[in-house]
């Protein structure tokens, strides 16, 4: 800068005569001070432009500069920072096994549950134009920005088939990419894959077994032969691995998923793989179940009811006027109810087994529960507590039988109490034909006001009349979803009529296959809070909205209330209930029972959720949330053991934080 | 930016003189106005000067800078948002309409499963396990994409691209593996298709996931390695007989590109034969399970590019670069040494063994005779050969053409690596007789220089006079070259002979032939019988491509740098087929037509003892235009090796073929080249 300067004095004073004029009038001045002073002229000329140009260019070149120091920097350099904040950090479970000695033997499966897996763009309508084979669904979701009703329309299915629409076809991404990172950033079964691979596993040892989670199980075979290729590639590993029986890990809704793959592969061909009676012990050494909704989850339903669960019902409640705004013609919730209703697969997860498993109108297994997250370490602080708190508990037990409720005293008051009125035969009137509403196509607009009234008169729903609720409901959707899925509890599993496909994903309703060598691991995250009942009430303006909503004003007086902002909760992992999760492992499957008949082993796995320490660990590595226990060192550990050849009594077992074992022995069913 | 503002201070110190020389032009009027203000009333300015002395603000370098980074941010920002918001298609801009479309519209839709094979280099690599260098490259790609690491740790990245120089496997430690599914070969970097072009186009007449499959392997390996290693071909067999399955028993469509075709040649002979060293398909599988297998750019026997890339890592870029900036690619100073870590770690790649030419002279021509002879390197000539090609003037024509070469003494392509000029010219009575033989024997000779350790390439063990030797050797034929590889690398021709083999068969039915080396050998296997198969020749013609080259030794002596190179500074006469030290015959820039055509031209044509069931071929040639505008990228009809999978006719070709027509259909042959003619003169027993 100064070298600059002087070379344009030395310019200046060779060839300028007048300047020499005004400077001798600054006596004091020399040739230095008029640089300045044009300097501070050029000054002047900086406009808001200008300096709005001067704050760009200065946060760029600083965050370029950050990404260089980022990009030069030495892999290891956040480690080193965490650790001196942190103190040491725990070896990551793949490195520690990998010194135990431990290495790849038996070959992984992975089955990816709802939502997480991508889906990509192959044939679609002009809208989407240059999108072919790029993500829709995972990864940036740059284009919901884009242009959302496009976006909408591409990821929604016919509302008739449940197939594709004409002229758009999405499917799932193939390989590990599927589904290793959901977006970028947040990992699904990345870490999994890493610390796997340390132990050495690689691409011909592992499968993500992607499909796509929108369609029903069974049309993923129909549109794409989806278990077709599962089957293939399972016998491929086996094959060319010596022998050695796959150790599958499906997460989620894949829990379902692969429970109909085990009863669709050894089916006779039409139907079914045509594997034969003993494919599954031929091929599979274990399932290990991760946060797996057996039962369903309550959350689905008020997804399919309302579109609505405990984060959206808040976030409403904060800012009214945002989500329900017609301004814009944004009416999103109309949207993502419109499309999500299109997806079958969401009814995989309404609960299962009625009230004998959720509890009836003045019963529950959970009923007991404390939601206070205070001492609920061991088991020997539980069983005291029951003692004493089965008596005091009778005055607050939670009615989480009652799983959708309309208005706070519904859910509190004794079923003696509550007048109902049957919703069945009431008149749907096609009063409320509104043409405005068309676009948004819901089917509260077929209903009626007499419609909506009714069910809302109705008051209290148990898991076995929901089902009746959201046919009267959703009559389009059930329709599809009957014919692929089945909620209730098997009388007579000998029954022919329990070798239609829609059975295959309810363990109430299907026998696990004849195959005593195997294992079956349910693990899952407990400690947080997790939906289990709603209570309702009526949208006030009934024309183009969702006819009901989530009461968010609903709490409770007393500390340790299980209810807020209108949800009741239960011990979980964020999504999946422990009943649900654990219920068939505790009870349902342990020893020879009739869904067992040869009396597989089961083993139960919790992990305590204990939240990140700070910022700096990301999303924890003991979480029990239902996706982030994916990065759970002890879960991924267990795996690799399993994987590397390890039996469940080598791992140790149960492993018990909550009350499953105390819930399920209230569950009164025939074994 | 600076020297604006010099101007400008000038601009103000003498202003009179600025506005006469007309500065407003540049300058906006607003400044040059104001000077002319400031001039007018100097004393107002000065005083003003010292109000704002009072200002502590100054515009200094860096906000000039930062200024100047934030205009630039802004402009690009808004060109960029503007992109984004233009429609996909300009109106004005008419986009022809991609064959998808068209066929689409004469309603055609998916039939049988396609099932692409991608060839050398194309495909992606990615790091399983690595070195502490590697940290935080897990599944990563070091091959493809971007190859960012590259240059932020590029001896980390030759590390672990390398193979094991015995085994031809992974070095222990280290584990890269080929990316599997669609992406593994799509785009090789961003923006350059491969096979991306074909996949959309299929895509639009119902191709999908389920009945489109990438056969990726990984590359560097040889053919058997990548099912000892990754079980490739039981993948690939498997993956088949799902598609046959699941798309109700239509057989597949294979597409191989490049030396995919000789990996799908391996896997045709592996897959039927029995289980220990096969696939233990039986004798039917091929027929069972294959509808036509359309060989893009096949490279059947073998390029002569591979031989220069082993024996001196060049090929002809490479020599031209050198011949520009000689200290370059040489430097010893900041270690670079390119070129030798470049061979160094090629060499470790089996794979490249499959490329060196095959058939030996009976294919490739000896010292004095070759097919091509008579071919002719210009252009424009050559043009006017084809639209006469129709007509019935060609064989006179032609054979005009051949009278007049004859006296301009052919050009001796049999001769692929000769040292001088001279040599590759003069009569073989002429030529000293060495017997290959003596010279490999001769090399045995250990030169043991332990400062060249860290860039090992096999020249280090050779002795001054055993490369001394190669060299006066003077000409090599495609049969001596082996011997020449031999003696220059001998561990790496260990390992490939163990894989690879480039005879021609006397007898088919010898059992010697169920080795697998031979399988990947179409002049050493017997296709499989399978009478309803079709097998396609698809590739470009039009473009010079190196058939064999001059070489000289390199000047300085330096204990690791590569004995030989080419000639660059080599020419033929104007019209000729010599550039720069590389002797050019039609081909599509990498395969030269002979390689590429004469299985289907001859050697497989009818019922051949290389052909036993008499499966039909075609051969498809495209003739090579380059690209009108920019606009239109690598262009439609392009005839280069990778670029001619966006070729909008052979694009057309293989989805009519993947949607069930057969090739008799689509139009039979398809030739502009001379290759019926090369083929003629090569005697070969069928």
């Amino acid at each position: 800068m100064l070298r600059r300067r002087k070379a344009s004095e030395a310019e200046k004073k060779s060839n300028s005569q007048i300047p020499k004029e005004i400077e001798s009038r600054d006596d004091d001045d020399d040739d230095k001070k008029v640089t300045k002073k044009k300097e501070r002229k050029s000054k002047k000329k900086w406009s808001c432009v200008d300096s709005c140009c001067w704050f760009i260019g200065c946060i760029c070149s600083i965050w370029w500069f950050l990404l260089f120091l980022y990009n030069w920097m030495p892999a290891s350099f956040p480690q080193y920072v965490t650790e001196a904040i942190t103190g040491p950090l725990p070896d990551p479970p793949g490195v520690k096994l990998q010194k135990e000695g431990l290495t790849a033997k038996h070959p992984v499966v992975f089955v990816p549950g709802i939502v997480t897996g991508g889906l990509e763009l192959w044939e679609g309508h002009h809208c989407a134009d240059g999108l072919f084979r790029k993500r829709l669904w995972g990864g940036t979701f740059g284009e919901v920005y884009k242009r959302p009703l496009c976006w909408v329309e591409h990821m929604s299915l016919d509302n008739e088939t449940g197939m594709d629409p004409s002229g758009i076809r999405v499917r799932p991404v193939t390989g590990l990419v599927a589904a290793d990172y959901f977006a970028p950033g947040y990992f699904v079964w990345a870490v999994l894959i890493a610390n796997l691979a340390r132990i050495g596993y690689e691409e011909k040892t592992m499968y993500m077994a992607a499909y796509d989670w929108r369609i029903s199980f069974h049309n993923t075979e129909v549109r794409d032969q989806t278990l077709s290729r599962i089957k293939s590639n399972i016998e491929l590993m086996v094959a060319t691995n010596g022998g050695k029986k796959v150790v599958v890990i499906p997460h989620s809704m894949g829990v379902l998923y692969f429970l109909h793959f085990m009863k669709w592969v050894e089916s006779p061909t039409p139907e079914g793989g045509g594997g034969g009676s003993d494919w599954c012990a031929k091929h599979i050494k274990a399932v290990m179940n991760i946060g797996g909704p057996f039962l369903g989850v309550p959350k689905a339903v008020s997804g399919l009811f309302s579109a609505e669960a405990k984060d959206i019902a808040v976030a409403r409640a904060i800012a009214p006027g945002v989500l329900d705004s017609d301004v814009f013609r944004l009416q999103t919730l109309q949207h993502v109810m419109k499309m999500t209703r299109t997806w079958d697969s969401t009814m995989s997860m309404i609960p299962k087994g009625g009230d004998t498993i959720w509890g009836g109108f003045d019963w529950s297994p959970e009923e007991s529960y404390e939601c206070n997250p205070k001492p609920k370490n061991n088991d020997t602080q539980i069983a005291v507590q029951n003692g004493s708190g089965s008596l005091g508990s009778q005055t607050k037990s939670t009615h989480y039988g009652r799983i959708i409720s309309f208005g706070k005293d519904v859910a509190k008051e004794h079923s003696s109490m509550i007048e109902t009125m049957d919703f069945r035969g009431a008149v749907k009137g096609n009063n409320l034909a509104n043409k405005t509403c068309r676009d948004v196509w819901t089917e509260y607009h077929d209903m009626g006001l007499g419609g909506i009234k009714a069910v809302a008169d109705y008051k209290v729903y148990t898991a076995g009349s929901l089902v009746d609720l959201l046919h009267f409901v959703a009559p389009k959707m059930m329709k599809r979803g009957g014919a692929h899925f089945s909620y209730g509890i098997a009388e007579n599993l000998d029954d022919p009529k329990y070798d239609h496909y829609k059975y295959w994903s309810n363990p109430l309703e299907t026998k696990l296959p004849d195959a005593p060598d195997m294992e079956i691991y349910s693990m899952y995250g407990v400690g947080i809070p997790t939906e289990r009942a709603y209570v309702y009430k009526l949208t006030p303006a009934a024309d183009c909205y969702i006819p009901f909503q989530i009461d968010t004003s609903v709490e409770d007086e007393y500390e340790g209330s299980c209810l807020k902002g209108g949800v009741f909760s239960v011990d979980g992992d964020e999504t999946v209930p422990v009943l649900s999760a654990g219920f068939m492992c505790a009870k349902g499957w342990r020893g020879k029972t009739r869904f067992n008949p040869s009396g597989i082993h089961t083993y139960i796995r919790e992990y305590d959720h204990a939240p990140p320490g700070n910022l700096l660990e990301g999303r924890g590595t003991q979480s029990g949330a239902h996706v982030d226990i994916m990065g759970n060192f002890a879960l991924i550990e267990d795996i690799i053991r399993i994987a590397a050849g390890a039996t469940g009594e080598d791992l140790g077992g149960d492993q018990i934080h909550s009350d499953i074992f105390k819930w399920s022995e209230k569950i009164n069913l025939q074994l | 930016m600076a020297s604006i503002l010099r101007f400008r201070k000038l601009c103000y110190v003498e202003p009179v003189k600025c506005s006469s020389l007309g500065f407003e032009s540049f300058e906006t009027p607003k400044i040059s106005k104001k000077d002319e203000n400031i001039v007018s009333n100097v004393e107002a300015v000065l005083e003003k000067k010292r109000r704002r002395r009072k200002e502590p603000k100054e515009w200094k370098c860096v906000d000039c800078c930062c200024w100047m980074i934030g205009y630039m941010c802004t402009t690009w920002w808004l060109l960029l948002f503007l992109y984004h918001c233009l429609p996909v298609t300009l109106p004005g801009f008419q986009v022809p309409e991609s064959p998808g479309a068209k066929l689409r519209k004469e309603g055609l839709s998916a039939m049988h499963p396609v099932v692409l094979v991608p060839g050398i280099v194309t495909g992606g690599l990615e790091l399983w396990e690595g070195r502490p260098c590697a940290d935080g490259l897990f599944r990563k790609r070091l091959w493809g994409g971007s190859f960012a690491e590259i240059f932020k740790r590029p001896l980390c990245w030759l590390e672990h691209l390398s193979l094991d120089n015995e085994t031809g496997l992974d070095p222990p430690g280290i584990r890269v593996r080929a990316v599997p599914g669609l992406v593994a070969a799509d785009y090789f970097a961003p923006g350059y298709f491969v096979w991306a072009v074909l996949i959309e186009n299929l895509a639009r007449i119902g191709y999908e996931g389920k009945n489109l499959h990438m056969a990726a392997y990984d590359w560097r390996l040889s053919f058997q390695n990548t099912e000892v290693r990754d079980q490739s071909l039981s993948r690939l067999k498997s993956k088949i007989e799902l598609m046959v399955v699941t798309n109700d028993y239509k057989k597949v469509v294979v597409v191989p590109h490049s030396m995919g075709v000789l990996y799908f040649l391996h896997f045709l002979k592996w897959v039927e034969a029995p289980s220990p060293m096969g696939g233990g398909g039986g004798p039917g599988w091929c027929s069972k399970h294959i509808k036509s297998i359309m060989n893009i750019g096949p490279t059947f026997l073998g390029v002569p590019k591979a031989v220069s890339n082993i024996f001196s890592a060049e090929g002809k870029d490479v020599a031209f670069a050198r011949a520009m900036a000689p200290g370059v690619l040489d430097s010893e100073i900041l270690r670079l040494q390119t070129l030798e870590h470049v061979m160094r770690v090629c060499r470790t790649w089996d794979s490249v063994m499959s490329l060196v030419p095959k058939g030996g002279e009976a294919i490739w021509g000896n010292m004095d005779w070759s097919p091509e002879e008579g071919c002719d390197c210009d252009s424009t000539k050559k043009k006017y050969l084809q639209s006469s090609l129709s007509g019935q003037s060609h064989d006179t024509n032609s054979s005009d053409g051949k009278l007049g070469f004859q006296v301009e003494e052919p050009v001796r392509y049999g001769r692929i690596i000769s040292f001088g000029k001279e040599t590759s010219q003069i009569p073989s009575s002429k030529l000293p007789t060495l017997d290959s033989k003596e010279f490999s024997r001769a090399s045995t000779h250990l030169k043991s220089n332990s400062s060249c350790g860290d860039v090992w390439t096999e020249y280090d063990e050779m002795s001054r006079e055993s490369i001394r030797t190669v060299a006066e050797n003077k000409v090599y034929t495609a049969r001596t070259l082996l011997d020449l590889l031999r003696s220059v690398a001998p561990k790496m021709m260990q390992r490939a002979d163990a894989h690879f083999s480039h005879g021609i068969a006397e007898n088919l039915d010898d059992p010697k032939y169920s080795h697998y080396k031979y399988w990947s050998n179409p002049l050493e296997t017997k296709l499989p019988d399978a009478p309803d198969m079709e097998i396609y020749c698809l590739y470009g013609v039009g473009i010079p491509t190196e058939r064999s080259y001059v070489y000289k030794l390199s000047p300085s002596n330096r204990c690791s740098s590569i004995p030989f190179r080419i000639d660059s500074s080599v020419d033929g006469s104007d019209s000729g087929c010599l550039k720069s030290g590389v002797y050019f015959v039609d081909g599509d820039e990498t395969v030269p037509v002979l390689s590429a055509g004469f299985m289907c031209a001859k050697g497989w044509r009818g019922r051949s003892r290389f052909n036993p069931s008499g499966i039909a071929t075609y051969i498809r040639e495209y003739q090579h235009k380059p690209p009108a505008s920019l606009l239109e990228g690598r262009g439609l009809e392009s005839g280069a090796h990778v670029d001619i999978m966006g070729n909008v006719a052979l694009i057309e070709d293989i989805m009519r073929v993947a949607a069930g027509t057969t090739g008799a259909e689509i139009g039979g042959d398809r030739i502009y080249s001379d290759i019926l003619r090369m083929s003629e003169r090569i005697s070969l027993r069928l």
